[in-house]
């Protein structure tokens, strides 16, 4: 133990390497213990891994968003009952189960966060990296979203309000970003890569296809 | 509770620190502990709100130290314990000593798709009528709860509207104890940056919360 701790203190900031073998063995004897109970399946885990992994992530969320960019009844059904428009494109489940959608307009700029834990909209955006569930975004987001938009290297102008949502319950809220100049030309497929996955947190805008490579 | 995950508005945190190109998953075991995390909440033994009131429960020096499925993992140990799925020794040796609770259901790999699509929906119906009305002014009470509550301490004993009536859903407080589901209204309420966070607010900003009405008063 005087090795780890020795390890643990030094100033190099590599928190993931010096957690990691604590963690990994930690995990691994409750995975060991779990599977010996018969209250876990580790063939469970692969799936779940893997759902998350591969299938769903930001681009189901993307999809919403050119969507609603490209026909106006669909952000209409949006706006109304954002988890049957998004369950219709296949977009249901786990931490997705009650939907909201919030639109940026010239007005007003939308952010997320849960200053609580970490509610995030898994079935449109996947698992929240990490950044998303640390104290400095949960802390600052609500009183000092300016700062923390120019961390993401996003300046609004300051006549642009800005209107926080602290998601303290189950509705889950994805932000749809406004539809960037020079776009009208663009099919859906196009347009959902003008989507980052912060685009729809708040914490950027959508992408000009300038910026396209 | 007034825990160490209640973090709107403190400082001392430093920039928020974006990674460019995040990895899923930072190293393997991180998918093992959301994977373990997933499959004991299937046992139907906690609730969700049960199993976020063991992660605040976890010591500040430690919250604020830990990465996020280091949380998770605590938290879930913490779980198992309590509700008889194993001991404490058993968890430090990683091997099986005794028989424990019995689950409900075990996940099994082959009912995962069918699991994570459909999630774990908490609107439930209720008897009443809503007492708020969208465009009503509201004051959240003021209370320190030792429990687990979701108005978060900067929304409390503060005025704001009510934007949007959202339905009706469990009410965490309780069901994070054992105390039943007892669905409330839950309110969409909008606060000025300056009720929240008064001299040198940012004026452009409004802060919204999802309310449960028993939080609420009406103004």
């Amino acid at each position: 133990m005087h090795d780890h701790d020795h390890h643990h203190n030094h100033a190099h900031g590599h928190e993931h390497d010096n957690h990691y073998s604590d963690m990994q063995a930690r995990v691994k004897a409750l995975e060991t213990l779990l599977t010996e109970k018969g209250l876990i399946d580790p063939a469970a885990i692969d799936a779940i891994v893997e759902t998350y992994e591969t299938k769903v992530g930001p681009r189901n969320g993307a999809q919403v968003v050119a969507k609603a960019w490209s026909d106006a009844d669909f952000a209409d059904w949006l706006k109304r009952d954002a988890t049957a428009a998004i369950a219709s494109l296949g977009f249901t489940g786990r931490q997705g189960e009650h939907m909201r959608a919030v639109f940026n307009t010239a007005e007003t700029h939308n952010l997320v966060v849960c200053t609580l834990c970490s509610c995030y909209p898994w079935s449109v955006l996947g698992l929240p990296p990490v950044w998303y569930k640390a104290p400095a975004y949960r802390s600052r987001a609500v009183i000092d979203p300016r700062g923390v938009l120019a961390e993401f290297g996003l300046t609004l102008p300051e006549e642009k309000k800005i209107r926080v949502w602290d998601s303290t319950a189950e509705l889950r809220y994805l932000v749809i970003p406004e539809r960037p100049a020079g776009t009208e030309e663009m099919d859906e497929a196009a347009l959902a890569g003008l989507v980052s996955r912060d685009a729809m947190i708040g914490t950027a805008i959508a992408g000009s296809p300038e910026a396209l490579p | 509770m007034n825990g160490p995950h209640d973090l709107g508005g403190q400082m001392g945190f430093g920039p928020v620190a974006p990674e460019k190109d995040e990895p899923s998953f930072h190293a393997e075991w991180e998918k093992r502990a959301l994977g373990i995390t997933l499959s004991c909440g299937a046992f139907g033994a906690w609730t969700i709100d049960e199993s976020r009131h063991a992660r605040e429960n976890i010591p500040p020096a430690a919250y604020l130290a830990v990465s996020y499925y280091e949380l998770w993992i605590r938290g879930v140990e913490t779980l198992l314990k309590r509700h008889g799925f194993a001991t404490g020794e058993e968890l430090l040796s990683g091997r099986k000593l005794q028989d424990g609770t019995a689950p409900k259901r075990v996940l099994k790999a082959e009912m995962v798709p069918a699991a994570l699509a459909k999630g774990g929906p908490c609107d439930r119906p209720v008897e009443t009528a809503p007492l708020f009305a969208a465009g009503e002014r509201v004051k959240t009470k003021n209370f320190n709860p030792a429990t687990h509550t979701r108005l978060p301490r900067y929304a409390r004993a503060r005025t704001g509207v009510v934007e949007a009536v959202q339905g009706s859903f469990v009410f965490p407080d309780d069901n994070a104890h054992g105390k039943g589901e007892n669905p409330q209204w839950l309110y969409t309420v909008v606060f000025d940056g300056a009720e929240i966070w008064g001299e040198g607010a940012d004026p452009s900003l409004t802060v919204s919360i999802d309310a449960w009405e028993s939080y609420l008063e009406r103004v």
